[in-house]
């Protein structure tokens, strides 16, 4: 198994650390990991994106052409990285800000609404867990949930473990809110 | 005990260093290797270990400080991307001259001058051919993956104090800014100031009132000196070549490349083998020494030819050429200027370049 | 040329038993050579000769590890400052000093300089200003005097063209990690006895961990000047004491 993952928005909405999760999950998990990010001013405020690879093997490229999943997170992102997914691998984004969507026939799309969730329930800091949720559901496979819980409390400080409830709260969230578009 | 860990290659540099007994880190901040300092700093190494870590003004500042530590016979180092190793040519070619152990890391991006802040591998010839004034080398090793830009810094040190020589470790943006798994083996404490005076005693300066100096003013003196550095190159490349080979003992077609470009090119490899070629991988581990003798050993097994990829304009590809000495055609395949190229890229250049002309 | 016996009757000076026999190749009426032995001196009389470094410049003293018998470290031209701080942060048991001209100090090291003593690195800085590049052949340097002659500035420095000389030390002064900051010089018996005591103290400091001691010597250089060694002391006091006064700037 060898599951090559891009996950793509803006700087601040969380796709670095999303990545990380799922690095530390797959770690969890006894598999391969490589993530490889964006990095450079366009971290701040820009776009940002990062390539996670998780495998029974030994990883080749941390760099990869074409993915299994896209999660995209803005239009930019939707411009760019549609193309990049494999024949029948997976795209799922979220549709705030979306003005183009994903037309491709050949791969299964899913939707989203994290923005809107986490917003609604007045926190912004949940949603790349939300997002991350809703790729668990779609990709039962890759990594068990309890090493996804894990995975999250490695990629955190310490200090930020009193956030763990809330993370895991929205990764159960995530689950139930992804769909197929309509 | 063995630890595993996700970290970034940088990061992995700053740990390393830790473990492997640094004394005293200098360095000043600089895209795509700052975490290296930050990492550092956030340790406070010098409340377990003992070892100092300081921020320099520059990175002229920074290599002479490990000159100046390196002359106390300890295990100094600096790391800097590609701009601030230019700034780090003087002082490299005294603490060669000087014949002083040290290490020193960068972490390329793309040039020339202010250039851009993506990878890029455009610093070989300058890490290999001349980093700075005068008839001297680096041992120069490439690590391709966080694991490796750990254990280098520990292979770095001991090579750079067998020989006398500074050490550098040649990466760039992409395994500086990755993350992978890290096994950590256990921590080597620092050198004791009694082991450095019984190992060390004979140049560094442990109280016997010696004397560290590039300066020669006698010519035939001077010859002396550079015949003994030269002599300590040729025992490099007796003893020291390190290298990496993958699906090679059948590859019609191999593929050459280091660092980075190696991962992309593993990958080109799979590719190619999938569609029935059989394609291989060499990856010097070292640079310098240049695993010259591996080149001929495959061109004179059968290699139909050989694909050089790397991250620049085509600089490794001469030494490949001077390796394989015409037996075989030698082709190149690069990007430059911060851009990375594709497994499948590497993949058809080697076709398009050495399958379709040697049919 | 034959060897004279000493004995305890004709003895009338001994040189420190620091300085080394080594013939200097100093110019006479310079006063690289006094302030080397009052630097060898005030270690020996520290008991400090097996725990001191010295980090040589790129000018005349490029050679002074041949004449001070401690441990040496030979920097490039102006990172002298950049090499003390590297041997003093790995050994902060030694005595770390460097002895650099105005060349090495002031125009290319400048940097190194100011922010060594910035840092506070528990270091001594021994300064020779002779405002000419001594070693080069006598070209101008930072601290070169307005109207100087010198093979770059061949009618005399303009300030307009080749600004103003460089007062390092009072510069140095303002700096928080600085403890000492004084000018000094060795024309005169009772000047190189005061010089000793600065020397002294400067070093002093380092090994208390009171941050970065500069001790400025106001210097001849009698060939670069094209004066005699006479002349040439004469000439400092009357052009450069004006410009750089002796005395401490200074002291906590």
């Amino acid at each position: 198994m060898t599951e090559e993952i891009i996950i793509a928005g803006f700087g601040g909405q969380g796709v670095l650390s999303l990545g990380k999760i799922l690095a530390y999950s797959g770690i969890m998990q006894d598999k391969e990991v490589s993530w490889m990010p964006s990095y450079g001013p366009e971290m701040r405020g820009g776009t940002a994106n990062v390539t996670v690879m998780i495998s029974d093997r030994r990883i080749s490229s941390p760099i990869g052409q074409e993915y299994d999943t896209a999660i995209i997170l803005n239009q930019q992102s939707m411009d760019k990285f549609e193309k990049t997914v494999k024949p029948g691998g997976v795209l799922i984004y979220d549709p705030n800000g979306i003005t183009r969507h994903p037309e491709r026939r050949d791969i299964s799309i899913y939707t989203i609404a994290a923005t809107e969730e986490a917003s609604r329930r007045g926190n912004s800091k949940i949603f790349n867990t939300i997002v991350l949720g809703g790729y668990l559901k779609v990709k039962p496979g890759v990594v068990t949930l309890d090493n996804v819980y894990a995975g999250i409390k490695s990629s955190l400080p310490e200090r930020a473990w009193k956030t763990l409830p809330a993370n895991e709260e929205a990764v159960r969230i995530g689950m139930e809110l992804i769909r197929k578009p309509e | 005990m063995k630890d595993v860990k996700l970290m970034k290659g940088n990061e992995a540099i700053a740990l390393g260093a830790v473990n492997a007994g640094c004394d005293g880190y200098f360095g000043y901040p600089i895209t795509p290797q700052s975490e290296i300092i930050e990492t550092l700093m956030e340790m406070k190494p010098w409340e377990t270990t003992g070892m100092a870590v300081l921020q320099a003004e520059s990175e002229i500042a920074s290599i002479n400080m490990v000159y100046g530590a390196a002359a106390m016979g300890k295990k100094a180092m600096t790391t800097s991307s590609s701009p601030g190793i230019s700034l780090c040519s003087e002082g490299l070619s005294y603490i060669a001259g000087a014949e002083l152990p040290c290490v020193v890391v960068n972490v390329q991006r793309g040039g020339p001058g202010l250039g851009t802040i993506q990878p890029a591998q455009a610093d070989y010839a300058q890490a290999v051919k001349a980093p700075g004034h005068g008839d001297f080398n680096l041992i120069v090793l490439a690590p391709n993956s966080v694991q490796e830009m750990y254990d280098h810094v520990f292979l770095a040190y001991e090579l750079a104090f067998k020989y006398r020589n500074p050490a550098m470790i040649l990466t760039d943006g992409v395994i500086g800014q990755m993350m992978e798994k890290l096994v950590v083996d256990e921590a080597k404490p620092r050198m004791t100031e009694e082991f450095i005076r019984e190992n060390y005693g004979s140049w560094a300066l442990v109280g016997n009132k010696g004397v560290v100096t590039s300066l020669e003013l006698e010519a035939s003196r001077q010859e002396k000196v550079n015949e003994r550095i030269q002599a300590k190159y040729k025992a490099l490349k007796e003893n020291e070549v390190r290298v990496e080979m993958t699906d090679c003992d059948d590859a019609e077609f191999v593929i050459v490349a280091f660092g980075s470009s190696a991962r992309i090119a593993a990958k080109s490899v799979e590719i190619l083998r999938a569609e029935g070629i059989k394609a291989g991988l060499l990856r010097p581990i070292t640079l310098f020494p240049f695993p010259d003798k591996q080149l001929q050993d495959l061109a004179a097994k059968g290699v139909k030819g050989f694909l050089v990829a790397e991250l620049n304009a085509g600089q490794m590809v001469k030494d490949v050429r001077l390796a394989v000495n015409g037996a075989r055609p030698v082709e190149y395949y690069g990007r430059m200027g911060g851009m990375i190229y594709s497994p499948g890229e590497i993949a058809e250049a080697l076709k398009e370049k050495l399958i379709e002309k040697t049919k | 040329m034959a060897e004279v016996q000493k004995t305890q009757e004709n003895l009338v000076y001994a040189k420190p038993r620091l300085i080394k026999d080594n013939v200097m190749h100093y110019c006479p009426g310079c006063s690289h050579g006094t302030v080397h032995k009052l630097v060898a001196e005030v270690i020996e009389e520290m008991g400090m000769e097996n725990k001191t470094v010295g980090v040589s410049p790129v000018g005349c003293s490029v050679l002074a590890y041949n004449y001070i018998d401690i441990d040496w470290v030979e920097a490039a031209h102006g990172r002298a400052c950049a090499v003390a701080t590297g041997v003093k942060r790995v050994a902060p048991e030694r005595l770390v000093f460097t002895y650099q001209g105005d060349g090495d100090l002031a125009s290319i090291g400048i940097g190194e300089t100011v922010h060594a003593a910035q840092r506070g690195e528990k270091i001594v800085v021994i300064y020779i200003n002779n405002a000419i590049y001594g070693m080069t052949g006598g070209q101008m340097s930072p601290t070169t005097l307005p109207g100087m002659k010198t093979s770059t500035s061949p009618y005399g420095r303009e300030e307009a063209l080749h600004g103003f000389p460089f007062k390092v030390a009072d510069m140095i002064k303002v700096l928080d990690g600085t403890c000492y900051v004084t000018r000094q010089a060795v024309h005169t018996p009772a000047a190189v006895r005061k010089a000793k005591k600065a020397i002294r103290k400067a070093f002093e400091n380092s090994m208390e961990g009171k941050g970065l001691s500069f001790v400025e010597f106001v210097s001849t250089c009698p060939s670069g000047w094209k004066q005699t060694a006479t002349e040439a002391n004469t000439w400092m006091e009357e052009h450069m004491f004006p410009v750089y006064p002796l005395g401490d700037i200074k002291d906590i």
